[in-house]
């Protein structure tokens, strides 16, 4: 089993999520650049966090159109699980493999603090170690991370249970003032309908070891190794 | 087309007469325009440190674990055990950033993190030092302080949070001093394996030189050299004063140079950061004892028709030179294509000693390397002592309702909370914060070397005002004493030395002083100086900046569990202050911020009582006595007492006890002297503590108890209660508030 870390120009979160899976998770990881044009060889892809291309024009706009991610688009068609963290989800929305988009944080500032997540389903590979309700700590970092769709896409969400999770309070409430970028409905993860690939604002990969103060991202990617797991043995 | 050297284009370079002399008696002949651009930069004060050079020869700068020395090259280098070491430096970009706050900080960021990577060393952290004036109310020059406080924040965390370096502590102080002339510092710091050391010299007779990173534009010109003929007023219209920070192009640069370093190619790297091309080149030469010959119609240019003037003294961003070994051009090649990054062969390394540059193959510059890299002319300034201020006693200070003060202090915001400002930085980038901004010092676990480190940064301008050389010697001591805090042991110091105009007598007074106060303290608590920077000039049309000698500490935490933050934890912990009571008022943020008297003799620093008070301190925090610690620092041990309470993600009340009934309330919350640390301790430890102090000779007074809804304060019959809610709602929101006000 082997999970790549795409690595485009600007992305700053590649070696934190490399080691989040090496050493955190102890699974075989590695780098794929963005100017590879196939996955082949590894079993799931991770999309770090960054500013990939600068962010220049928009968050995400030029990364979708690398040679890396045409291979991604198309394996996640085909079933392979898919996350991306941070500008990784940016990518993924701006690549159309998930809907909506990441608008400037409701502040204008930049946004970095630590956050409590609510877990929402346990129906993705990156979640089925935990179950729905369960909150998680881990920090956010970002500018643009308000999440925004239309209001039909978002009842698509709500209805196939595509919100994954959500910011909240210590008590699981989801209220605004837990709510650090003004995402619609409190919104920092989603998935497709095909639930193979998750996009989300917080960072996992900041959260996997006691010293940072939370163990919880690595709940994530457990979750997605023991889907490996089970998928091999299918 | 040769421009006449006249006595007034020499003026106009910043040369004296005396120093084109030295120039022609060097050459053995006049030197060309290009040329004088060449030395006016190389000579400035920046590159060449001509009026502070004697003064900072007075540092200790060596030490068992000095690995590079503080001078030698970019920045200094430190073991920090097991093959590892750190470089770090602080520098400032004080004026871009008075101008264009945004860029100038961005910039400053951007040339920093260059300078810790040409060591071979992986930035893995960010602190910076920055101080404003007032930004309160409505006034036009609160306005403007605002503007440029709010720019500079965001240019900082432009350049940081993408290049995806984590910041992780600093310190922020407001004053009058600091208006239309902010103090921007900024601190980096990497890490490397003691073989990845790499230097900035041109060694190897024939091998190639390299230009890497961003073409080469005009911006930045007017911030090195000054207006001349040949740059015509028209032009001159166009050309932005400040350089412009690409972070993203920085990254690139940033690791198309570390897999270069690590492929073992390079056999030199230096920056282009103040006098860009120029001070490459010949630095580089200077160091490795050789020349490097180079030819501009070689360099990747933005723009069309630069002359070699300009070419020399840009300081467009984002751009290195590196010397590889003959032979291993095509990795050059290989690497900086896989990154999209522009590279040129440029020249090679000669054995001449000559700073040679070409202009399509015509020798347009040819100056010994070694004059313009160290025989700037030195010089001694003059000095003026001003008047020694006043000791200050209780009674010449009219009492202040005591309750009303702590509120009032803690709003100031070179007191409140900097959460509005540390939101806006990536601090978990990295996957290493421990500690995060907002406690004695940030922490940071450097996996890849498995090492815990410590780093803050510390200056009263206040204290240096009154006195620089206290103040100086007080800078060292806090930023010790936060280190200590944080359960670390003090390593090195890098420091930022921030005054006005040194050929006022008086400027220069305050400068030596705390240069002397500086080294002075670093020799008692035997921290090397590993390097720095000087910033003179800082005015506004009211005068000078108050003396500003920024300390940057780096220590080693060898122990997980010692880590140490300072909010209080449990309740029914017991309170002690270690350290004196202390009474001196001088000097101190009560008597500026609450009696608008920014005067008299700041606190006297035993450095004896220091060190027995950090060494007691460490040995408790060692033998896992200890649940918080938190230095008392501007508004003495009133509003520690306050941030220990509100500081925390818990945040919990207490009961304290203090001084004689006959002492005032003002006195014993809001005095600073020297050498105090509040720590909370469980009260199975109560004993053990005081056992451990006893036979330390610390002094130590039990305080009160960690709990409850209030912090409360007696002292005989009077009793003074602040609700936490409001306390902490004044200090996080303090400054927010005030931005948000027109």
């Amino acid at each position: 089993m082997k999970i790549a870390v795409l690595q485009f120009p600007g992305s700053n979160c590649d070696q934190d999520c490399l080691r989040a899976l090496r050493d955190g998770v102890r699974v075989e990881a590695d780098y794929l650049w963005h100017k590879d044009r196939s996955v082949l060889g590894f079993d799931a892809v991770v999309l770090p966090g960054g500013f990939s291309y600068g962010d220049y024009l928009r968050c995400g706009a030029i990364a979708r159109f690398s040679p890396i991610m045409k291979a991604v688009v198309s394996a996640a068609k085909d079933g392979m699980p898919v996350i991306g963290i941070c500008n990784g989800f940016q990518i993924l929305c701006e690549a159309g493999l998930l809907p909506g988009a990441l608008i400037r944080n409701q502040s204008l500032h930049f946004v970095c603090q630590p956050v409590w997540l609510r877990t929402e389903t346990a129906e993705t590979p990156f979640t089925a170690k935990l179950e729905k309700g369960r909150l998680l700590r881990m920090p956010v970092a970002h500018g643009e991370g308000s999440y925004f769709a239309d209001s039909q896409t978002l009842e698509i969400l709500e209805s196939q249970d595509r919100v994954v999770f959500r910011y909240a309070d210590e008590l699981g409430q989801t209220t605004s003032e837990s709510n650090p970028n003004g995402s619609f409905a409190n919104i920092a993860g989603i998935c497709n309908q095909e639930r193979n690939v998750l996009g989300m604002m917080p960072h996992p990969d900041r959260a996997w070891d006691r010293r940072l103060g939370s163990e919880d991202g690595k709940l994530l990617f457990e979750s997605l190794v023991a889907n490996l797991e089970l998928a091999a043995v299918r | 087309m040769a421009t006449a050297i006249t006595p007034g284009i020499v003026r106009s370079h910043g040369l004296n007469e005396e120093e084109f002399e030295r120039i022609r008696t060097a050459l053995g002949r006049n030197p060309n325009f290009t040329e004088l651009g060449v030395f006016s930069v190389m000579w400035s004060e920046h590159c060449s440190y001509k009026n502070t050079r004697l003064e900072l020869k007075k540092f200790p700068t060596t030490g068992p674990k000095v690995l590079v020395k503080a001078g030698e090259e970019n920045a200094g280098v430190i073991d920090i055990g097991d093959g590892w070491a750190v470089a770090f430096k602080m520098e400032s970009h004080n004026h871009p950033s008075a101008i264009e706050p945004f860029q100038g900080a961005a910039t400053g960021v951007g040339g920093i993190i260059r300078d810790i990577f040409t060591m071979g060393a992986r930035p893995v952290l960010l602190l910076d030092s920055l101080r404003f004036g007032p930004i309160h109310g409505g006034s036009s020059p609160a306005r403007k302080n605002r503007r440029l406080f709010a720019g500079v924040v965001a240019g900082i965390a432009h350049y940081g949070n993408c290049i995806g370096i984590p910041t992780i502590g600093g310190e922020i102080y407001f004053d009058e001093s600091y208006e239309g002339n902010p103090l921007v510092n900024v601190f980096c710091l990497g890490v490397l394996r003691h073989s990845e050391i790499v230097r900035g010299a041109a060694k190897g007779v024939g091998n190639p030189v390299f230009y890497v990173g961003s073409e080469t534009g005009r911006d930045g010109l007017a911030g090195a050299a000054f207006a001349s003929r040949d740059l015509t007023e028209e032009s001159k219209q166009d050309r932005p004063a400040v350089q412009v920070g690409d972070p993203f192009k920085g990254k690139l640069l940033l690791e198309a140079c570390l897999e270069l370093l690590a492929s073992g190619s390079v056999a030199g790297i230096q920056d282009m950061g103040a006098a860009g091309l120029t001070c490459s080149t010949c630095e580089t030469a200077s160091r490795g004892g050789t020349g490097v010959q180079i030819d501009l119609a070689l360099v990747p240019q933005r723009e069309q028709g630069m002359s070699p003037y300009e070419i020399l003294l840009s300081e467009s961003q984002e751009r290195m030179l590196i010397i590889v070994h003959r032979g291993q051009e095509e990795k050059v090649r290989e690497i900086f294509e896989k990154w999209d990054l522009p590279y040129a062969l440029v020249g090679e390394v000669t054995g001449d000693g000559m700073m040679r540059v070409l202009d399509a193959g015509r020798i347009e510059v040819e100056i010994p390397a070694d004059i313009l890299a160290n025989e700037a002319p030195i010089y001694v300034r003059e000095v003026l002592a001003p008047q020694r201020p006043e000791r200050v006693s209780i009674e010449e200070i009219p009492q202040s309702d005591a309750h009303e003060s702590l509120i009032e202090l803690l709003a100031h915001p070179t007191i409140a909370s900097k959460n509005w400002v540390f939101r806006q930085y990536d601090q978990t980038v990295r996957a290493g914060t421990i500690v995060p901004p907002g406690s004695d010092a940030g922490v940071f676990y450097v996996r890849e070397a498995n090492k815990i480190l410590a780093v803050t940064s510390d200056c009263n301008g206040l204290y240096c005002k009154l006195d620089p050389r206290e103040g100086a010697r007080i800078a060292v001591a806090e930023a010790a004493r936060n280190l200590v805090c944080s359960g670390a042991a003090p390593l090195a110091v890098t420091d930022n030395l921030n005054f006005g105009n040194p050929y006022r007598p008086e400027i220069f007074w305050q400068l030596r002083e705390a240069v002397e106060g500086l080294a002075e303290a670093c020799r008692k608590f035997n921290i090397p100086v590993t390097g720095g920077n000087v910033s003179l000039y800082n005015q506004n049309p009211t005068g000078a900046v108050d003396p500003t000698p920024t300390v940057g500490m780096v220590g080693v935490v060898a122990q997980e569990s010692w880590i140490t933050q300072q909010s209080f934890r449990n309740r029914g912990d017991v309170i002690f202050l270690l350290g004196p009571i202390g009474d001196e008022m001088g000097a101190t943020h009560y008597l500026k911020v609450v009696h608008g008297r920014k005067e008299g003799l700041p606190p006297r620093l035993n450095f004896e009582l220091e060190l027995r008070v950090q060494e007691t301190l460490g040995s408790l925090i060692r033998h896992g006595l200890v649940q918080s610690a938190h230095d008392c620092s501007e508004g003495g041990l009133g509003i520690a007492l306050a941030e220990c309470c509100i500081s925390g993600e818990r945040r919990v009340g207490a009961g304290v006890r203090i001084g004689n009934p006959s002492d005032r309330m003002d006195l014993l919350l809001f005095n600073e002297t020297q050498s105090r640390v509040i720590i909370s301790a469980s009260q199975e430890n109560l004993e053990a503590v005081e056992k451990l102090c006893a036979a330390a000779d610390a002094p130590l007074t039990l305080l009160g108890v960690v709990g409850g809804p209030d912090l409360v304060v007696t002292n005989g019959l009077e009793s003074l209660s602040w609700s936490i809610p409001e306390l902490y709602e004044t200090w996080y929101s303090s400054i927010e508030n005030a931005m948000s006000s027109r």
